[in-house]
């Protein structure tokens, strides 16, 4: 069967008030931007609700899949359009539906009917009793329950007829652009692309950034996060990826701090580069993929110390109480995670003490950084000079 | 300066090489089997580079099947060698220094039956003959030895193999993997005593995707694709026309003025490692192949080095990967018991005619530029 036509529903950014039309057409544009690739289509919103009509064939699983990546939507629902309304014609498509998007024909429904042309020579509730004396006479085992059907079946006379039931879900979330923006630490793992998902699910637009640090790290792994960065954005629309070359500051963090403390003064020094560039590109927010106690830099003393070196930007980690099991679940679920554990695996190990310090304390991280001073300033103004800025999407 | 020192991995075609491939494309494109006049002069770039071929390795032109590149080579001979003797046997010997086209292979062998046994070698990437003889059963249908390794470029004795083998029993299959071998090396099939021999078509200034099959006249062997027909039923598939004609005319104008070159490309490789080894703490694993040189930088990790003398234009390949990535870890620089830290900081320099000694200067240079500075970063 084929539909010409989906009914989006969406819920929270129904409760936004006057914002309410803001959040819709952002929402219309970031479905026309992923529906460009399936056919011709035409978002519209009209009586506070959004249809997405079919004006060329498509394919049903792609388009259905382009939607179910529009933050914002919960719910899409396939519709057939009956042209001509006269009642003998919805009964015929009615039949024809129930026959196609039922296998077993032995569930409980409940009809509802709305007539929005009051012009229409049947009340909504004569539809309703037509529609279930239509649909038992010609499917015997189906059986009416006005409480708790397990099918509703929505008929909707305009000047044309809408028949659907059958809800597909979608993302939830509100639309990207509708909170703000947030820079993202991508590093090629994991957890950060579900990080970047989760946080613009919640309507930031993203921008991320990458610290590279060649011959260290190779050609391959930076590419490696562009991909990802283009796969979060199928979710999140375009991100400007920040690619920071960090390998003289690495060598000088190296040469004149503790090993045990380089991985916790290097993070902090990444905290503060995405500061930066999120302070000089309109961001309000850092992201980053850490979870509690994942690794030694993540545990919490580690976390608090490493937090408090971005000084003027909350830092969010929406995978903080995650386990990795969880995380890996839902980077499945979001398609990153073969992406992810593609094995161009960099040489940073380099700088990675064998045995790194747990639990650090603020005051002897600040001594040691203290040997920096002088040393690093230039080298830290030189990396966010010579940023390399792709553009994913 | 660019410098393209990764000739193991493949190699630029070669300028005349690329002039006929092109007009293979745009005029002479005719499918060989078509009855008509396009088809038939398709069929007679074939047959010139079945002969050119042929040519070089001074055997019959019905000898030659041409296939998509080294891979399929070494699968056809050794799943089509294997299913054609099976009545006689299932056993199958190896080394354990063979490229993963034919170790692969094998083990999908061992997952349909067949058993395998892997002959170790020295220190020097050589067979171990005593434990290959000793290796030999009533029941082993099938030897398959490479003839240059592509990591260190070790030669096998492979006239050596094949009377050994051939003395225990003359119907046991002798298949070699002469991929990194053709080209760099004067030999012919029938005087090594071989009975299927791979060689791959990028190697030697050919294209990508073709490689050919020696098959020794009156061998058993089955094919492994089926369809129209094709090369006398034994690779059924339109054949690659262009690639087929290219690397015909590659195997040709490699093996003009040979000897010349192959002093050239020696001489980089000796200088070379005469060179770099003099420098601290710098080993070479090399076999005698003229065109590979096998270098440990102690202390680095060689996808470290491998991407510091990229940022200078310099490309070569590495032995391993870094140990974070255990499974990458070669398996050649083991079984030649390279120590852990030698396996980790290896790479391979592959060389080719148009490399120049100004190139060897410039590379050595950068070496000796990068060397303290990357050892300074050690992780501790």
């Amino acid at each position: 069967m084929e539909y010409k036509m989906f009914l989006i529903k969406y819920a929270e950014i129904g409760t936004k008030g006057k914002n309410r039309y803001v959040f819709e057409e952002i929402m219309c544009k970031r479905m026309r931007a992923l529906l460009k690739r399936q056919g011709s289509f035409e978002v519209k919103r009209e009586y506070g609700r959004i249809f997405v009509e079919a004006r060329s064939e498509y394919d049903y699983d792609d388009v259905i899949s382009a939607l179910q990546k529009v933050f914002g939507v919960v719910g899409i629902c396939p519709v057939v359009v009956v042209e001509d309304t006269a009642f003998e014609n919805i009964a015929k498509a009615l039949v024809e539906y129930v026959d196609n998007e039922f296998a077993h024909k032995d569930f409980t429904f409940k009809s509802h009917a709305k007539r929005v042309n009051k012009s229409y020579p049947m009340s909504s509730m004569e539809l309703n009793c037509e529609i279930g004396a239509v649909l038992l006479d010609k499917y015997p085992e189906l059986s009416v329950d006005v409480h708790n059907p397990e099918i509703m079946i929505n008929v909707e006379v305009r000047d044309v007829a809408y028949i659907y039931s059958k809800t597909i879900p979608g993302p939830g979330g509100l639309p990207v652009g509708t909170n703000g923006k947030g820079m993202t630490l991508l590093s090629g793992g994991i957890d950060s692309p579900v990080a970047a998902y989760m946080i613009a699910k919640r309507g930031v637009e993203l921008e991320a950034v990458y610290f590279h640090a060649p011959p260290y790290t190779s050609e391959r792994a930076k590419q490696k996060v562009i991909d990802l960065g283009n796969l979060v954005a199928q979710y999140s629309g375009p991100i400007k990826l920040h690619i920071v070359n960090f390998t003289d500051v690495q060598l000088a963090i190296y040469d004149n701090c503790p090993h045990d403390e380089l991985t916790i003064i290097m993070k902090r020094v990444f905290y503060k580069m995405a500061q930066d560039l999120a302070l000089a590109n309109d961001c309000q927010c850092i992201i980053t993929g850490e979870s509690i106690g994942q690794v030694s830099s993540q545990t919490v003393q580690s976390l608090s110390v490493i937090d408090l070196a971005a000084d003027k930007l909350p830092v969010m980690r929406p995978c903080i109480g995650m386990d990795k099991q969880e995380i890996i679940d839902l980077s499945e679920k979001i398609g990153t995670y073969e992406t992810s554990i593609q094995p161009y695996e960099d040489c940073c190990t380099t700088f990675v003490a064998k045995h790194p310090v747990t639990r650090p304390k603020l005051d002897k991280i600040l001594e040691s950084e203290q040997a920096l001073v002088g040393k690093i300033e230039e080298l830290y103004q030189k990396a966010m000079d010579s940023v390399e800025v792709v553009i994913c999407k | 300066m660019e410098v393209y020192f990764d000739n193991a991995a493949t190699t630029r075609v070669y300028p005349e090489v690329k002039e006929l491939m092109i007009k293979l494309l745009e005029d002479d494109y005719g499918n060989p089997s078509s009855l008509h006049m396009k088809g038939v002069e398709a069929e007679k770039y074939i047959k010139e580079a079945t002969k050119q071929i042929a040519t070089e390795l001074k055997c019959q032109e019905k000898e030659i099947v041409f296939t998509s590149g080294g891979t399929e080579a070494n699968n056809f001979a050794l799943i089509g060698g294997a299913m054609a003797h099976r009545r006689a046997g299932k056993h199958i010997i190896t080394t354990n220094i063979e490229h993963a086209s034919v170790s692969a292979t094998l083990e999908f062998l061992v997952k349909e039956g067949y058993e395998v046994t892997f002959v170790g070698v020295d220190e020097k990437g050589i067979i171990n003959l005593d434990e290959l003889k000793a290796s030999l059963r009533d029941d082993t249908i099938l030897v398959s030895v490479m003839y240059v390794n592509n990591e260190i470029g070790s030669i096998q004795p492979i006239e050596e193999i094949s009377k050994l083998v051939k003395a225990y029993n003359p119907q046991i299959l002798l298949h070699v993997d002469a991929v990194q071998a053709f080209g760099k090396l004067r030999f012919t099939p029938k005087k090594l005593g071989v009975d299927l021999l791979s060689i791959s078509g990028h190697k030697f200034h050919g294209p990508k995707g073709v490689g050919a099959l020696y098959i020794k006249d009156k061998t058993l062997i089955r094919p492994t694709m089926y369809g129209g027909g094709q090369q006398k039923n034994m690779r059924s598939g339109t054949e690659n026309v262009p690639a087929i004609a290219g690397m015909g005319l590659a195997a040709k104008l490699m093996y003009g003025n040979h000897e010349s070159k192959m002093e050239h490309v020696r001489n980089l490789k000796d200088t070379f490692i005469d060179r770099v080894t003099k420098l601290e703490n710098v080993f070479d694993n090399s076999g005698e192949a003229p065109h590979i040189a096998s270098i440990t930088f102690v202390g680095i990790r060689s996808e470290v080095m491998l991407h510091a003398l990229e940022d200078k234009g310099i490309y070569v390949s590495s032995g391993s990967a870094c140990s974070s990535n255990k499974a990458n870890v070669s398996g050649v620089l083991k079984a030649i018991n390279l120590p852990k830290e030698r396996l980790e900081s290896t790479l391979r320099f592959s060389f080719c005619e148009t490399n120049t000694l100004e190139e060897i200067e410039y590379t050595l240079k950068c070496i000796e530029e990068i060397l303290p500075v990357f050892r300074r970063y050690i992780r501790k």
